[in-house]
């Protein structure tokens, strides 16, 4: 089994088989970071480079070190400015890296699309390492390999993801995945943070934290970016926090043993208050398993003559 | 030099005819008509018209001809060497240029140029406000006095209400209408896309309808209050389509255009981040193109316009937040509108009318007519030849097509500007 | 393609007493079971390090850890397959430090797996030593590697397949020869 395109640029349209394929991999990769020679020589003499157009430390350190415990060489190319300030265009810039011979480009950008758009003009495998707010996938498959990790299964549960669902590609990857792994899926956020038509994407909608929460298995919660008060999407983050922060009573009213996930970095009192951060969270175990999943990303894009 | 143009169906709403004539061009005007055969002049240059249509000459009332300022993306010479090779004898050319057509010496650069090198006539329409920025009005009337036959600041809308008014009134003195780029500003924010359940899934900043909404209800109030003659440009939406149906039978001097593009795609066409969809206002949903064809077809909507919007394929080649507006439309239109025809949505007489006497009424130019005495502007069209539209065959400079590969019935065949070939 | 059975090899009596002689010869190559330790290749040598093991300690009374080793991430020929095998647990649970290591595979080849195992075991630490133990030797070597403890010497042409089926698996236990 094999995964069908060279890329892996989004969950949506993803296979079951699939995300287990990634999964089942992860957890052979988990064991190499747990001993003392955290390497394996699978991606030997192969060049992987991170090109980031947006600031990320934990992303870009996850694919960094799951690059280095495969041996590959890794780059990392950060620029904070668009590609149209610096007057090269994304496509130049990463036509030029793949000059130097890179066998899998790993991309972030705020612009939705930009690694489809790369990936259909290059030879060389594109991870999308979050795009805009259209999709982050490696971050849905270290949530859901968190979630089979702690309950032993995805089929089933109900996750409540909870925050600004709009601007969330973490949110929409995780409704792919979650979906086709068989999850029951709540979102819930104001209604200034619910896209259009979200629904049909197979996630129940709420506006009430309380009811969303209600008997959930796993809440996820999203971070809120601040600045979005100054376009209206919230009023404040005293609001915001009473609305929609995940606090112990809240949390309370979800399963006994509910996993509570966040994707970093937290706004702590904000969407999640410290005593749930640090209590029964799994966000540290979320990035431990990010660095298993990326390295099974990688290996499993890496085999295999391009094009099979 | 006379031009004797046989066999074939001339329609001419205009005059309200639908038959097979011959129709004889002298010096440049439309000199007379006859049965078939019954004309036989000297030494007139025949044009074997027989299995094709004759009909008014198109006027396309939204072209960017991009001259001056971006004559890499297109000029005079080529975009009316594409209206041509699309049928139309006759542009429109839109005011946001580099510098803005906001003065007499844009305007007659503009006409001098045609008058050089253009291969159809060419209609400047002014600026509303200098540089179109919105802040104080054009010299309207020197654009008009050199020859601007309408204004708009499209491209950007006039989102100040007070200004909108005082074009309005202004343009009362000239009686020429205003063209309003109907987009909410605040509205429409950082969208790339219509705003629904494609951008959703994509991930892009939405443009909602609302925000094309809005502003066509407040021109059409504006209108209405001030009296002034109102065109609203790009319709793309199905409320829009509400408003001004409802505006016209309220009998406010309101007029309309859509483009192919809302009538033949749905934003189903983003997907893939595909920037040749990319336009403003954007491609809508089924249920708008749906209310789009229903305007069409009871003349609501009164013209087909392409808002042809030439740019380079290598600017189209980036990330889709930063791909620039717009589709090249001239030598697509008479295909996809043949098309409406073939679908029912409108008769042929009506896809004739929208592309050439109702621009030229909207506009009030002695256009769109095969009148005996008017200048000889006439588009012979093919109604069977089957084609598929191959960008890299256009005349325009520009490539920037969302048809291509499209398989369309119908294509002018010869266009006659003044009586040249 | 479908593969058919040319040979038989040695059945489930002859697995059983091949495994008792090496048991044997492992204990008396190395003095007793003093620091051995078992690692078997995923998945025919996991099975037959566990039954070593049984038979050491039957003959000697000790019992010696036994390991698992897969050694996928340690391929040399990831880029040339066509899909990705997933890898198999690795579960070394003892430390590997100064064991004498008995390498356990099913059968012994081209020598590219055995390479790959001793790299993988190489990262858990640093053994005294590491011998290895084949229940089949088929020839064609591919590398300067040899097996220290041999069940049966099988000279196979290379577009011959042995296969060892072991009980673990739920079949009829026996080493065959299959050929297209």
């Amino acid at each position: 089994m094999a995964l069908a395109s060279k890329d892996l640029l989004g969950i949506q349209g993803m296979t079951a088989d699939e995300i287990g394929l990634i999964l089942d991999t992860a957890s052979s990769f988990k064991d190499v970071s747990e001993r003392d020679i955290k390497k394996v020589p699978s991606l030997r003499g192969k060049t992987v480079i991170n090109l980031f157009y947006e600031a990320s430390t934990r992303t870009r350190t996850s694919f960094e070190l799951a690059g280095k415990r495969l041996s590959a060489d890794v780059l990392n190319i950060a620029t904070s400015t668009s590609s149209v300030a610096k007057g090269e265009t994304l496509l130049d810039t990463a036509r030029n890296i793949e000059a130097m011979k890179c066998d899998i480009l790993i991309l972030r950008h705020f612009c939705s699309g930009a690694p489809e758009f790369l990936a259909s003009r290059l030879t060389s495998s594109i991870i999308n390492g979050g795009d805009g707010f259209h999709e982050h996938p490696t971050q849905a498959l270290l949530d859901m390999y968190t979630i089979r990790e702690k309950r032993g299964r995805i089929e089933g549960l109900t996750v409540t993801i909870v925050g600004d669902i709009a601007h969330s590609r973490v949110a929409r990857s995780n409704i792919y995945g979650l979906n086709t792994m068989g999850a029951e899926i709540r979102i819930c956020g104001p209604a200034t943070m619910m896209p259009r038509d979200i629904e049909r994407l197979g996630a129940k909608k709420y506006h009430d934290m309380d009811q969303a929460v209600e008997g959930a298995d796993v809440i996820m919660m999203l971070r809120l970016q601040l600045e979005r008060q100054a376009t209206g999407l919230f009023p404040g983050v005293r609001e915001y926090a009473r609305l929609y922060g995940l606090s112990r009573e809240r949390l309370s009213r979800a399963k006994q043993d509910a996993l509570v996930m966040h994707p970093g970095p937290i706004n702590r009192g904000v969407e999640i208050s410290s005593d749930v951060a640090d209590g029964t969270s799994v966000i540290l175990d979320q990035v431990t398993n990010g660095v298993a999943v990326r390295m099974a990303v990688m290996f499993l894009l890496s085999g295999g003559a391009k094009g099979d | 030099m006379n031009i004797l143009i046989q066999n074939g169906r001339v329609v001419d709403p205009a005059n309200a005819i639908d038959e097979a004539l011959d129709l004889l061009v002298s010096d440049g005007t439309i000199a007379r008509f006859g049965k078939a055969g019954t004309i036989k002049p000297a030494g007139a240059q025949v044009v074997d018209a027989k299995g094709k249509v004759v009909v008014p000459g198109l006027l396309d009332m939204h072209v960017h001809l991009r001259e001056p300022g971006s004559e890499y993306k297109e000029t005079i010479s080529t975009g009316t060497a594409a209206a041509k090779a699309g049928g139309f004898t006759s542009v429109c050319s839109m005011p946001n240029t580099n510098p803005v057509n906001d003065s007499r010496s844009v305007t007659e650069f503009i006409l001098s140029q045609a008058q050089r090198e253009a291969v159809a006539r060419v209609f400047p329409i002014g600026a509303i406000t200098k540089g179109s920025r919105g802040a104080e009005l054009a010299e309207i009337g020197e654009l008009y006095d050199a020859g601007c036959v309408a204004i708009t600041d499209d491209g950007k809308p006039v989102m100040n209400g007070a200004m909108m008014r005082r074009a309005m009134e202004y343009a009362t003195i000239f009686d020429i209408p205003v063209i309003s780029h109907c987009e909410d500003m605040s509205l429409a924010g950082k969208g790339v896309m219509n705003e629904g359940f494609v951008s959703t899934e994509l991930g892009l900043n939405g443009i909602p309808g609302a925000a094309e909404e809005v502003m066509v209800a407040r021109d059409v109030a504006l209108a209405e209050f001030v009296g002034c003659r109102l065109h609203i440009a790009h319709v793309s939406s199905a409320g829009s389509v509400r408003v001004i149906r409802e505006a016209k039978q309220r009998g406010i001097k309101v007029t309309a255009e859509t483009c192919p593009h809302y009538f033949s795609l749905t934003e189903e066409a983003v997907r893939g981040y595909n920037t040749l969809a990319k336009m403003n206002p954007p491609l809508r949903t089924a249920e708008d193109r749906g209310a789009i064809r229903d305007g069409l077809r009871d003349g609501t909507l009164d013209v087909i316009a392409t808002d042809h919007a030439p740019h380079g394929m290598d600017e189209k080649s980036v990330e889709f937040d930063y791909a620039p507006f717009g589709i090249v439309g001239l030598e697509t239109a008479v295909g996809l509108t043949l098309k409406l025809v073939n679908e029912g949505v409108l008769t042929f007489e009506g896809a004739v009318r929208a592309l050439s006497l109702n621009p030229a009424k909207a506009l009030t130019i002695n256009k769109g007519t095969l009148s005996v005495g008017a200048d000889a502007d006439i588009t012979i069209i093919d109604l069977d030849q089957e084609w598929v539209v191959d960008a890299s065959q256009f005349k325009s400079k520009s490539r920037n097509t969302p048809f291509g590969g499209w398989k369309l019935k119908g294509r002018a065949m010869e266009t006659i500007v003044g009586g040249v070939l | 393609m479908s593969m058919k059975e040319k040979a038989l090899i040695l059945d489930k009596a002859g697995i059983d007493r091949a495994l008792t002689r090496i048991a044997h010869e492992i204990l008396e190559k190395n003095k007793g079971a003093k620091d051995l330790a078992l690692i078997g290749i995923q998945r025919g040598g996991v099975h037959l390090a566990n039954r070593l093991a049984d038979k050491i300690k039957g003959i000697e009374g000790v019992t010696a850890p036994v390991g698992s080793l897969d050694i996928t991430m340690y391929r040399d020929d990831l880029a040339t397959r066509t899909s990705q095998p997933v890898p198999k647990t690795t579960e070394i649970t003892f430390d590997v430090q100064g064991k004498e290591i008995i390498l356990v595979d099913d059968v012994f080849f081209t020598g590219r797996t055995i390479r790959a195992a001793l790299n993988s075991i190489m990262d858990y630490g640093r053994p005294q030593r590491i011998q290895l133990a084949v229940l089949v030797d088929r020839g064609h070597r591919e590398l300067p590697i040899r097996a220290d403890f041999i069940g049966k010497n099988l000279p196979t042409s290379s577009q011959e397949q042995v296969e060892v089926m072991l009980a673990e698996d739920g079949v009829d236990e026996k080493v065959v020869i299959v050929e297209e």
